[in-house]
């Protein structure tokens, strides 16, 4: 510790920190949160059963769009333009490397996988383990500024999800069309919410008074983007809530509350 | 109720120093500041700090308590139990003169590094005009009182002296953004920002905007926007595109 808090010059004080705070919590919290979603999602991706629900025409968001012709029966929107895949290739691959990778580089997430998986910093004023940082300068983690891209992919993904629930609702109403709804609603929050939309929607702008339209959406994006952690973490339980119950019904675990 | 509380201060300079205990009296509505001002009057009247408004609005005595970069004179002892050990430090990003006055002047060598506001040529002082919704996005950092808890804090240069050179912290990466939000500002604030400032090593982890006394969205509202800005420029070919066929301005 020559080159951090304990420099030559700096109060020569021997602790890696002096907070008596429980300040070790928050980044454990957000270890187990991402750890649970990744094992989850990694099971479920390469599961292949149990992800749709032809009679009710639910469908997970782990396997939208479902365009091959290994997909089940009622769980290709789009038709299925791609042939068989082998059993490693999991069915939603066309669209989960981009929501991965939207996640990935969300500026939210990586405040949290920054503090908590690589510990630079653990908590604020709470030294680092690493000898070196060059931050965001260099490859890899360069590839954080291609958030937008992946932004831009993430928005059509948001319009395929909700194009599955509208596609449930044909098949009459049950508790699963309000829950892959409130998912949907969700996604499109967090989604909308993010700062590379707020940037997008208006806030590359110097004169917001010459584009009024513009800087209406950059207030609205903005009011979302205030709560953009939360809506993070809220979309990846509805993620799993989703896709958890399609799977109870599909699997015959639990029957589908129907209304009508 | 007053009662006695126990402190532990650091004293020494750049050879070095220590924690040192103490039994102090603290009276309802105080704060550390407050404490320490009494320790200079009854245990330890050679004590530096740093200090002047006592009203959170001159930036002036930024310490560390119980490890945690804050005012000395925004803390209030009521947010410790009686029985609790307070530790108060220097700020451990700078270097240390004495007791618990450092050496900011890091922070004013960023400062001059900023290119100043840079209104267009052909218009005079007197003859600005500009919309409030085009200039409230800077007004948010025009609170900045330059207290430099989110220099100290900010793990780039407080983990790494090394990056001190490369680094202007997020005060200054701030200023620029303001700047770079001005709407009579003409200088062309992206490349610096990126190149001089340092801005790609924030990796935004959020620790000015918590130490922040003024709540300055620092991050949201300055560091992203930037970092998005400079995205624009180096990284997406499809705004660079579009800039060069349709002529765009801002």
């Amino acid at each position: 510790m020559t080159s951090g808090v304990g420099a030559p010059a700096r109060a020569s004080i021997p602790a890696r920190t002096l907070r008596t705070d429980r300040w070790w919590l928050p980044p454990l919290l957000t270890n187990l949160g991402l750890l649970t979603f990744i094992v989850y999602a990694t099971v479920r991706s390469f599961m292949g059963k149990w992800y749709v629900v032809e009679q009710y025409g639910y469908l997970t968001p782990f396997y939208s769009p479902c365009l091959s012709e290994s997909c089940l029966p009622g769980s290709s929107h789009f038709g299925t333009p791609l042939p068989e895949l082998p059993g490693w290739i999991p069915l939603g691959f066309v669209a989960l490397p981009f929501l991965l990778g939207f996640r990935l580089t969300c500026y939210y997430y990586r405040k949290a996988y920054y503090r908590s998986v690589w510990q630079s910093p653990p908590a604020c004023a709470v030294a680092e383990p690493h000898g070196s940082y060059s931050g965001e300068t260099r490859l890899p983690l360069i590839v954080q500024n291609a958030h937008r891209y992946f932004f831009y992919v993430a928005l059509v993904v948001s319009v395929i999800n909700t194009y599955d629930a509208i596609v449930a609702l044909t098949h009459g109403l049950g508790l699963g069309n309000l829950v892959l709804l409130l998912n949907v609603v969700l996604l499109w929050a967090y989604t909308l919410s993010c700062h590379s939309c707020r940037h997008i929607a208006g806030g590359r702008l110097k004169h917001f008074s010459k584009h009024p339209l513009r800087y209406r959406a950059w207030t609205l994006v903005s009011k979302l983007n205030v709560r953009h952690m939360q809506l993070a973490w809220t979309t990846l339980g509805t993620l799993v809530l989703t896709d958890l119950y399609v799977m109870l019904v599909a699997s015959g675990t639990i029957s589908d509350l129907r209304f009508f | 109720m007053p009662y006695k509380a126990k402190f532990k201060v650091w004293r020494g300079d750049v050879e070095g120093g220590e924690l040192r205990d103490f039994l102090v009296e603290v009276n309802e509505g105080e704060v550390v500041l407050d404490i320490i001002h009494r320790l200079q009057a009854t245990q330890a009247p050679d004590l530096a700090v740093r200090w002047n408004c006592k009203a959170g609005k001159c930036g002036s005595c930024s310490a560390e308590v119980n490890g945690r970069p804050r005012l000395l004179c925004m803390t209030r002892m009521s947010t410790f139990t009686e029985e609790e050990t307070v530790t108060v430090t220097p700020m451990r990003t700078f270097p240390v003169i004495r007791d618990l006055v450092t050496d900011v002047s890091f922070n004013y060598t960023k400062a001059r590094e900023i290119p100043s506001f840079t209104p267009p040529a052909d218009l005079a002082p007197g003859d600005y005009r500009m919309q409030q919704v085009d200039v409230q996005r800077s007004q948010e950092f025009r609170k900045c009182i330059e207290c430099f808890l989110c220099q100290n804090t900010c793990h780039v240069v407080r983990d790494h002296e090394d990056n001190k050179d490369a680094f202007s912290g997020p005060r200054f990466l701030m200023r620029a953004a303001e700047l770079e939000f001005h709407p009579l500002d003409t200088a062309d604030r992206v490349p610096a920002a990126q190149e001089a400032n340092g801005l790609g090593l924030c990796n935004i982890t959020k620790c000015c905007t918590e130490v922040c006394p003024e709540h300055i969205r620092i991050t949201d509202n300055a560091l992203i926007p930037m970092k998005e800005r400079v995205a624009d420029r180096k990284y997406d070919p499809i705004v660079w595109l579009g800039s060069k066929l349709f002529r765009r301005t801002k």
